[in-house]
């Protein structure tokens, strides 16, 4: 597989700590790849920088071989990325179409027009979008009142409003239930398989990674500690003595 | 020396503001009001008890009286506005202030008072080779020992610990099962012990004054802001360091730099401005400051707008056909045109406030700043420059526009309380250079004959002029809402990183956003200029920017007819009760608490809540 985005040498330390120390991987093109570790591993710092928000101290981050690290986040938004976050984030005073509208015009570079309203610009594709998501019914709604895991799937369909190559999702299930959870991500393979977006996630639910995952990789204590498909993470010994200390079973049930 | 005296006082007013924002997160604005109370107690007692007693117990009296006031207005205010959105709590103690002044300027008079010296300080000693008062010398001491007094509370007691907790997480302190409600009035009540101090040991000084409260307020933001807000070493540092560059500005004096006689003793107002700006944009959080938590409630989000339905229209139709009609008044009673042109400008201007404010979610405390550029320019383009007066008008946004963008760029980088008082910093040296800036503004005297030429001369088409233009700059302003930008503006201010996230570059568009507000606010300055025939420095007080803030959230913030319903109602009620009664401010400051209580969504916004109710 040829890789869509690769990360070298990332490296990040914080006064004293060193939060993400010397990480590398790459993600193949429409590959479903989770980040995962312990609170405190690195995760979210290794995420901000691939997507922009944090500077890096050394590394280099490559997407489709072009080197974006140290772009600002609406810069490598342009270059194809969407994301969705931790705490889903949408506008609360624009409604649901409004807001996947809103996505569309800054997509289509339209943000900095003042005088043609933009209620009509762009309007089939949002409902469509929305509509892909499962939302279309509450298009006209006020977003910020709908319940929390109808703003995930809103800013799911604010994420694809670019089209684009590679979407980032941290812990796209956080704060939901269990069934709510396996609808989220199904839906959201379903929705990049078709077409043809991969993915980097990371998580905390270990049902939602190694049942949906295509690969692995671990981090602890900011260094890459494994790498491989569900199987070979739950037999790594490294990986089972940072989630667990050692002697504890780290299988499902089922395997 | 002077500086490092006049520091002490300026440290008691700030330490006491620093202090309440520290742990209530509200700006008291009428800080510098509860400051010049303690002048005029102090006075009182200095003067008719007389000699040491007088003097030293009342300087003591004051700061018990001032805590006891404190408490009762943390009490019976405060309390009910601790979940209220920022702007209100700003505007309910702004209240305070009116309301206290026109209650100091009942009790003594308008009259400069100034107190005695003080007993057994009175002589001077020789420092130096000069002369330097032994009261000076006392302050110099005072304010360091109430520093490490204030230090050791804050670290060394219980109390100091919760205060300091509350500082950083209130929400974590209550849930800890510490009464939050008797913690604030305490802190309350000790700010305003601090501000009442400061005030009584400047009577020998500087005499009491009615205009005190605004200016000690304005110097109190500035060290507040520099040292960091809720850090009291942070007062006591840019306290010390604000009143040492005034000193220094006053003992240059005029000096000759590159053959130009320079007045630097002119330079006090906007040197500590300059200061500040300088500094939040060096230091965002101050000195000595830290990023502080935010409180838990964000401020309520706001319903998507809609475009006007047939029944809004109408409406708006006939308010315009009403507008319209009003000249054919005009015969039986003159003053109708000229309160109908101030109430054209007031929507105007309130309604390019509501533009960044609501919308931008940019709460400006100094749009003055862009009223008084459009006043001015228009005054000094027709005056100096010869500009015909359609000329005048055309090119005096520009010039607003053209602030509003330095102005601007500073601005959008920063948010809530820190916006507020940068925006307010901003404001006043806009007004501190037209008021020093002699040779150009007239200073104090302004600028006069500024008188629109013919056909506008006769006031009914001047009248229309500016409801034409009214008009068009509401109407622009409102379709840019609609439009993609104006999408983008709100999705700015509800969730900058999702916009960032979706490629929307949000300081830009904010931006953009502020210049259009100052452009549309420096037409309605220009528009001001030709209705008076003459402009002042009063024009571009802060307390206009207060004003039009009122008018904002006495129509309701979150309703896009807001300012349309505000600015009228405010500017009449201004009005009729300025001729009634010389205590209009009080009267103001009363209607304003009553609105912050009782109407929280405002005019437009509490008819929304009930036409929705009706249509449910």
């Amino acid at each position: 597989m040829k890789p869509l985005l690769e990360v070298r040498g990332l490296q990040k330390s914080f006064g004293g700590v060193r939060a993400v120390d010397r990480v590398s991987f790459a993600l193949g093109e429409g590959e479903f790849l989770a980040l995962i570790g312990p609170n405190g591993a690195g995760k979210s710092t290794c995420f901000n920088m691939v997507n922009g928000q944090l500077g890096a101290d050394a590394g280099e981050v490559l997407l489709g071989g072009e080197a974006i690290l140290g772009l600002a986040p609406r810069q490598i938004w342009r270059k194809g990325v969407g994301r969705t976050f931790q705490v889903a984030a949408i506008w609360g005073s624009l409604t649901v179409r409004e807001n996947v509208q809103l996505a569309l015009l800054s997509h289509a570079g339209e943000v900095f027009r003042f005088w043609r309203p933009a209620a009509e610009r762009h309007r089939e594709r949002a409902l469509e979008l929305l509509a892909d998501v499962g939302m279309q019914a509450q298009a006209a709604r006020p977003a910020r009142e709908l319940a929390y895991g109808d703003v995930k799937r809103v800013e799911l369909a604010v994420a694809l409003a670019n089209e684009p190559r590679l979407l980032l999702m941290d812990e796209p299930t956080a704060g939901m239930a269990p069934r709510e959870r396996n609808e989220i991500i199904s839906l959201t393979k379903r929705l990049v398989r078709e077409r043809g977006i991969s993915v980097l996630f990371t998580e905390h639910s270990m049902d939602v990674v190694f049942a949906h995952a295509d690969r692995i990789i671990v981090l602890a204590r900011g260094q890459l500690i494994a790498e491989g498909d569900a199987r070979a993470i739950q037999d790594d010994a490294r990986v089972q003595e940072v989630y667990f200390g050692t002697g504890r079973s780290f299988r499902r049930p089922s395997a | 020396m002077n500086g490092l005296a006049n520091a002490s006082s300026l440290f008691f007013l700030s330490a006491g503001l620093s202090l309440i924002f520290g742990v209530t997160r509200i700006v008291n604005m009428a800080h510098g009001s509860l400051y010049m109370l303690g002048a005029y107690i102090a006075y009182t007692c200095a003067t008719s008890l007389g000699g040491v007693l007088g003097f030293w117990g009342g300087v003591l009296a004051t700061a018990a009286a001032l805590a006891l006031l404190g408490a009762l207005i943390e009490i019976a205010l405060l309390r009910r506005i601790y979940h209220a959105a920022e702007l209100f709590q700003l505007l309910a103690t702004f209240a305070l202030v009116l309301l206290l002044s026109d209650v100091v300027a009942a009790l003594w008079g308008v009259e400069d008072l100034l107190g005695p010296r003080a007993p057994g300080l009175r002589g001077s000693v020789e420092i130096l080779g000069r002369q330097f008062p032994e009261y000076d010398l006392f302050l110099l001491v005072v304010g360091p020992v109430v520093l490490v007094g204030l230090h050791l509370l804050l670290t060394r007691t219980r109390w100091g610990t919760l205060v300091r907790a509350a500082t950083q997480d209130r929400d974590m302190v209550a849930a800890l099962g510490v009464d939050q409600a008797k913690l604030f009035t305490a802190v309350f009540a000790l700010g305003a012990a601090l501000a009442g101090l400061g005030g009584a040991l400047e009577t020998p000084r500087q005499p009491a004054n009615l205009g005190m409260d605004l200016s000690a307020l304005g110097d109190a933001f500035v060290v507040v802001v520099v040292g960091g807000m809720g850090s009291i070493p942070g007062a006591y540092v840019a306290a010390l360091l604000i009143a040492e560059i005034k000193a220094i500005c006053i003992g240059l004096g005029t000096q000759t730099i590159a053959g130009i006689p320079f007045n630097f003793s002119k330079l006090t107002l906007v040197a500590e401005f300059i200061v500040m700006a300088v500094v939040l944009i060096a230091r965002p959080y101050g000195l000595l400051g830290r990023a502080q938590g935010m409180p838990r409630h964000a401020a309520a989000i706001q319903d998507p707008i809609e475009p006007a339905g047939r029944r809004a229209r109408l409406l708006a139709l006939a308010v315009l056909a009403a507008l319209l009609c009003v000249p054919l008044l005009a015969k039986a009673s003159p003053y109708t045109l000229v309160l109908g042109i101030d109430v054209l400008i007031a929507v105007l201007f309130a309604a390019s406030l509501h533009f960044i404010a609501g919308p931008g979610g940019m709460h400006s405390f100094g749009h003055a700043a862009y009223f008084g550029l459009g006043c001015y320019g228009a005054g000094l383009l027709l005056k100096l420059a010869g500009f015909p007066m359609a000329g005048a008008i055309a090119a005096a946004p520009l010039v607003a526009a053209l602030g509003a963008a330095i102005f601007g760029w500073f601005a959008v980088r920063l948010s809530g309380v820190y916006l507020a008082m940068l925006t307010l910093a901003f404001a006043q040296i806009v007004w501190a250079i037209v008021f020093q800036w002699e040779a150009l503004t007239g200073g104090s005297n302004g600028v006069l004959g500024i008188w629109p030429t013919a056909p506008f001369n006769s006031a009914w088409v001047y009248y229309l002029l500016v409801l034409a233009l009214t008009l068009a700059g509401v109407l622009a302003m409102r379709r840019i809402l609609f439009s993609p930008f104006g999408y983008a503006m709100r999705a700015g201010r509800d969730s900058p990183l999702r916009a960032e996230a979706t490629g929307i570059a949000v300081l830009k568009v904010h931006w953009i956003a502020f210049i259009i507000a100052g452009t549309v606010c420096g037409l309605a300055g220009a528009l001001f200029a030709f209705a008076k025939g003459g402009i002042s420095p009063e024009t571009i007080h802060v307390s206009r920017s207060i004003d039009g803030l009122v008018m904002v959230l006495l129509g309701g913030m979150h309703e896009l007819a807001g300012p349309l319903v505000g600015a009228p109602v405010f500017t009449l009620l201004q009005d009729s009760v300025m001729r009634q009664t010389p205590y209009w401010r009080g009267v103001l400051g009363v209607v304003i608490l009553a609105l912050v209580l009782v109407f929280p969504m405002g005019i437009a916004g509490t008819i929304a809540g009930w036409a929705k109710r009706v249509a449910r």
